[in-house]
């Protein structure tokens, strides 16, 4: 299964190489990582997928928290999150199936954001299923590129908070 | 006051305390050691930058202060990686301060160039590049801070040349303040509730204890509360000496080569209270074997290590001295004298031992006698094979910080270098590095640096001419074919052989001509009746001392389990 770890590091250079040796050094597999500055500019927040049972992600987490650099570390997983991953798909697509495209990127509610003779650039956010789904979609016209940026996430509304209290219960 | 980065590196070693650190100079890290041979800190001029990062290890080890150790950049720095990792397994702390090319010619494959802080990543604890002189004083309070606190370990600074003689204002921070780094030190209080409640119940209770009783100096703690309750005490490799080795409690090392009753409580507790150790493989045997008929109470410093092997029932993040101190407020004696009993039986009727009744000097005798001799009262390190086992084993370790060997990465070589850090740190105490043929060469060179810093250390050879554990596998494993584990070896040899003869060489090198050619003392023994006088006279003498002992040549370390095996299915010879 994938888990969703929200981590708090220093903005530091030399930061993400300590995350990711790691994560690989302990043989940890990594479906995505994204990383970006906060609120703070001193702290940088890498929202990654892990997959693993919960075992695994307990040592995830533990090993992580052992690094200098990181502040803090919140599991996502299970809580209600905002999921959201951008993508950008460069399609094969002569003019007479451009309106193909059109409708299906309609239907998810994606955007042209380039279009050249032989291609057209599909911009898509949302949750990793709906940019899979879209992806899928437009396979038959033929892929030539794609960029993903890999899923990012936030809690919504005070749902972390009532996490950490039922959490700390349960420690003590 | 403005000074140059390189300075304030000193200042900052002053300011902490060092009073001795281990090193070899170059072109980066000149500037250093310019304004060192200023000052009252000793520097003890290493061979090899690894014997160097060894011996602040050894020291380190010793005294339980941060071992301080300095090499240029490049080749410099990538020779202590090794060092490096070998005290990253075993939690020592180290602050180790590399040169580094200057900051504008990082990443251009300048002369003596290499990305330290890249190499070392999976192996410090932490790490830092100076790049702005200003940062010297923080970083150097934050290496100490995070080196010797928490879990130990290794934290390596990078200095580059310009920033070594940049100048600066020294202002030497009082306190740190890391927001990413806070150990936890006291155990929470329910935790400890539930594991007292446990060790109430039990009726098969063990205590299981590693090196991090050693490092929170929790040996008085951890002796009072087994003997309060009567639970008897096993230690690991790095546990040696966290327990009296002469107390009535004490059942021995456990794990591969653990003894008897060690191996057989580890498997037969009901309850299993594992403090500051991690469940190594090389202690546990086969998993579905160990302790599986316990509960499991885990004290450690690192949430990291807990849960990492084997499920726990009653987890304790915190210092073991701290949370031993909370657990003898309401420890009292249990009800548990038939478990002590069969244990004491088992220990009673399966001591350690081997044939004494054949003329060959054995290399277990050569250990019982330096325990004998010593009275015990010594600080032992070792090299790593059957030598570091034979000196687990015949050597009974009643304080802590009195055995000193590579126990998680298992590195050759560690002992001798390690023997002189402790020598450094205590000049007056007897120190011996029981060595096998094979590791002694690693870091023989390391010679020239005890004998030219008057370091009465005794290095006891037990020279059976081969590589003995890889050996003794080959033997058990590997239908006897011992390849490229003999250290006679020559291209005239039979390809199997596994039998040497008078043709062979007796020895190579000859360890007496060598310690003379340093200007140490070397003696040759080759019979048991010799043994004493050797030791004596090495023990006696205030020099640097090679006693080559040729013992047995296929000897081999029992009790033993198997890789892979139960440790309660034990091969005793």
């Amino acid at each position: 299964m994938d888990y969703t770890l929200s981590v708090l590091v220093e903005n530091h250079p030399g930061v993400l190489a300590r995350i990711s040796g790691l994560l690989s050094g302990r043989g940890f597999n990594i479906r995505s990582i994204a990383a970006g500055e906060t609120e703070d500019s001193t702290i940088t927040r890498i929202i990654m997928v892990v997959a693993g049972d919960d075992r695994v992600i307990d040592q995830v987490k533990k090993q992580l928290d052992r690094l200098v650099d990181v502040i803090r570390i919140t599991d996502l997983t299970g809580i209600p999150a905002v999921d959201r991953e951008l993508a950008l798909v460069k399609v094969s697509s002569t003019v007479s199936r451009r309106t193909e495209v059109f409708q299906i990127v309609d239907v998810f509610r994606a955007r042209i954001v380039d279009i050249a003779h032989k291609s057209l650039t599909v911009e898509v956010t949302g949750e990793t299923e709906k940019v899979e789904a879209l992806i899928e979609m437009l396979k038959p016209f033929g892929i030539n590129e794609i960029v993903r940026t890999g899923k990012i996430s936030i809690a919504r509304g005070e749902a972390l908070k009532q996490k950490e209290g039922e959490d700390r219960t349960h420690d003590d | 006051m403005k000074m140059p980065g390189a300075k304030m590196v000193v200042e900052a070693l002053k300011k902490e305390g060092v009073e001795a650190a281990f090193g070899y100079p170059g072109g980066t890290i000149m500037p250093f050691f310019d304004f060192l041979h200023r000052e009252d800190i000793r520097m003890i001029l290493a061979r090899h930058e690894q014997g160097a990062v060894h011996a602040a290890d050894g020291y380190a080890r010793a005294s339980g202060k941060v071992g301080v150790c300095v090499a240029t950049s490049g080749p410099g720095a990538t020779n202590l990686v090794t060092g490096i990792a070998t005290a990253n397994m075993d939690s020592i702390p180290l602050v180790l301060i590399t040169g580094q090319v200057p900051v504008e010619m990082i990443g251009n494959d300048a002369f003596q160039e290499a990305d330290i802080i890249g190499i070392s990543r999976p192996i410090t604890k932490h790490s830092y590049l100076v790049r702005n002189v200003e940062d010297i004083p923080r970083i150097m309070k934050e290496a100490f801070h995070i080196a010797r606190t928490g879990r130990p370990g290794p934290v390596l600074i990078d200095l580059p040349k310009d920033v070594s003689v940049a100048m600066g204002d020294f202002n030497y921070p009082e306190r740190v303040n890391i927001r990413g780094y806070n150990p936890i030190l006291n155990g929470n209080s329910q935790a400890i509730k539930k594991a007292m409640d446990l060790i109430r119940s039990a009726k098969r209770p063990v205590i299981y204890a590693g090196g991090g009783v050693i490092t929170s100096e929790a040996s008085e703690e951890l002796a009072a509360f087994a003997r309060k309750t009567g639970i008897p005490v096993t230690l690991t490799l790095m546990g040696l000496g966290a327990f009296p080795g002469t107390d009535s409690l004490f059942l021995g090392m456990l794990g591969m080569h653990g003894t008897v009753p060690a191996n057989q409580a580890a498997c037969e507790c009901d309850l299993l209270i594992a403090i500051g150790a991690r469940f190594d493989d090389r202690v546990t045997g086969r998993l579905s074997k160990f302790a599986t008929k316990a509960k499991i109470v885990h004290m450690d410093i690192d949430p990291g290590s807990i849960g990492k092997n084997v499920p726990v029932d009653v987890p304790i993040v915190g210092d073991a001295r701290e949370i031993l101190r909370e657990m003898l407020n309401s420890a009292e004696p249990l009800a548990i004298d038939s478990w002590r009993e069969e244990l004491m039986a088992v220990k009673r009727e399966n001591p350690l031992t081997y044939r004494r009744d054949c003329p060959v000097l054995k290399p277990q005798y050569v250990v019982e006698k330096i325990y004998e001799l010593t009275g015990g009262d010594a600080i032992i390190t070792t090299e790593v094979g059957q030598n570091q086992m034979w000196a687990a084993h015949y050597f009974r370790y009643d304080r802590p910080r009195t055995f000193l060997s590579s126990g998680g990465l298992g590195t050759m070589g560690y002992g001798f270098p390690a023997a002189i850090g402790a020598q450094v740190a205590f000049p007056d105490r007897v120190v011996f590095d029981i060595a096998g043929d094979g590791s002694i060469q690693m870091k023989i060179q390391e010679l020239a640096t005890a004998v030219l810093n008057e370091l009465p250390v005794n290095i006891a050879i037990l020279n059976n001419g081969y590589l003995g554990m890889v050996r003794q596998w080959q033997e058990l494993f590997f239908d006897k074919a011992y390849a490229f584990s003999c250290l006679l070896q020559r291209p005239s040899c039979p390809r199997h052989c596994n039998n040497p003869d008078e043709e062979c060489p007796p020895y190579v090198p000859d360890f007496v001509k060598l310690a003379e050619a340093y200007g140490a003392v070397g003696i040759r023994v080759e019979h048991p009746e010799d043994v004493e006088g050797a030791i004596r006279e090495a023990i006696g003498s205030p020099r640097t001392v090679i006693l080559e002992f040729l013992v047995a040549r296929e000897e081999n370390v029992f009790p033993m389990v198997s890789p892979g095996a139960g440790i309660n299915e034990i091969m005793l010879g």
